[in-house]
């Protein structure tokens, strides 16, 4: 399951990234496809990008919002909201681990055989923040002389915008070099930071910082597909502890917020078939459920 | 005591709330569209805002 996964990761990176003509254009696609918003977050300014980044989009509509509003245009970001919203609803975090092309790039970094370790737990709550002030209130409220607000997230932390946006600019289009100042630096050491931690710990940006994540994190109880716990079967050995990227305890907290349904504790952890995947609550995939095991038997 | 055990959820049901969440979002992003939001979503991604990639 987890090479289907990768395989996934791929075709939706591909789907995401389909314009392989910038080494000639030497820019970026300009077609009709980015008016479609991408599930993951795929800068929209990456030469090879044929969707839009919804956290992007989202920042650009609200800093415009007073603008807009002006010339009697009410975008408030609903058709974006409403993209991630459906998604979220329908997937949640599992954008995350199937569909994220930060996050393939984050499970290939983390391949990198080195000494490795955990993200302690506090950080997880530092996503929430960057949802609320860098991408809703901060662009929104933070106006320039123009009554213009900008796209805080991207413009002073996004790793991935740094990454497949803004090196390959700068490689392709010389000119833009000048240009480069404290504020690429500050982006290029972030971004260096978070490669070396993806190395060191598993998906560090999508634990600590994504907005995106986030988002879809609030859906973590109503979304349509999950896994399930069935606390009859369930030993506590603790087996899916060890193989979750994300630093979830699936026993102890089944809808944990950080869960990004890559169903490694249910084919690679869990022997007792505790785990299943369901769509809606309904159980998927036709596996005959084990015999509930003796648990008395099984602590001695 | 015994009337309440009768009473056993059924191991699998159909949860409402994932469809009510999709529904409602579904409806706001076609506001969003008859607004037409998309063109400007549009308009702003295929410029290479230059600021928003930290450089300029």
């Amino acid at each position: 399951m987890e090479t289907v996964r990768r395989w996934v990761q791929v075709l939706s990176t591909l789907l995401v990234n389909g314009s392989w003509d910038f080494p000639v254009t030497r820019s970026i696609y300009q077609g009709p496809l980015k008016v479609l918003c991408a599930p993951g977050l795929n800068c929209y300014s990456c030469p090879a990008a044929t969707t839009s980044c919804p956290i992007g989009a989202l920042q650009q509509l609200f800093g415009g919002l007073r603008f807009a509003m002006e010339s009697g245009q009410f975008y408030f970001g609903l058709y974006v909201a409403g993209f991630m919203g459906v998604m979220g609803g329908v997937l949640g975090r599992a954008v995350c681990g199937w569909l994220c092309p930060f996050g393939l790039i984050q499970d290939l970094l983390h391949k990198i055989p080195s000494r490795k370790g955990g993200i302690p737990r506090g950080l997880r709550y530092l996503k929430y923040g960057f949802l609320l002030f860098f991408v809703i209130l901060f662009p929104l409220l933070i106006l320039d002389q123009f009554g213009a607000g900008e796209p805080w997230f991207c413009k002073y932390i996004c790793p991935a915008g740094t990454l497949t946006a803004g090196l390959p600019l700068l490689l392709m289009q010389p000119s833009l070099r000048q240009a480069v100042g404290l504020l690429f630096l500050n982006k290029f050491i972030i971004m260096v930071m978070f490669i070396a931690w993806s190395i060191y710990a598993s998906r560090p940006f999508c634990r600590t910082t994504c907005p995106l994540g986030a988002f879809y994190a609030l859906f973590t109880k109503v979304r349509l597909v999950k896994l399930r716990l069935d606390a009859s079967r369930c030993t506590n050995c603790k087996a899916c502890h060890q193989v979750c990227p994300m630093g979830v305890k699936f026993n102890e907290s089944p809808d944990d917020a950080e869960c990004i349904t890559c169903l490694a504790c249910m084919n690679q952890a869990c022997k007792f078939n505790a785990i299943s995947l369901e769509i809606g609550g309904m159980p998927v995939g036709g596996q005959a459920p084990a015999p509930a095991p003796n648990k008395t038997a099984l602590r001695q | 005591m015994a009337r309440k055990s009768l009473r056993r959820k059924p191991e699998f049901a159909v949860r409402k709330t994932p469809f009510l969440v999709i529904l409602a979002f579904t409806i706001l992003g076609l506001i969003g569209i008859s607004t037409g939001e998309p063109q400007r979503v549009l308009e702003q991604a295929i410029r290479v805002c230059l600021s928003c990639i930290g450089i300029g």
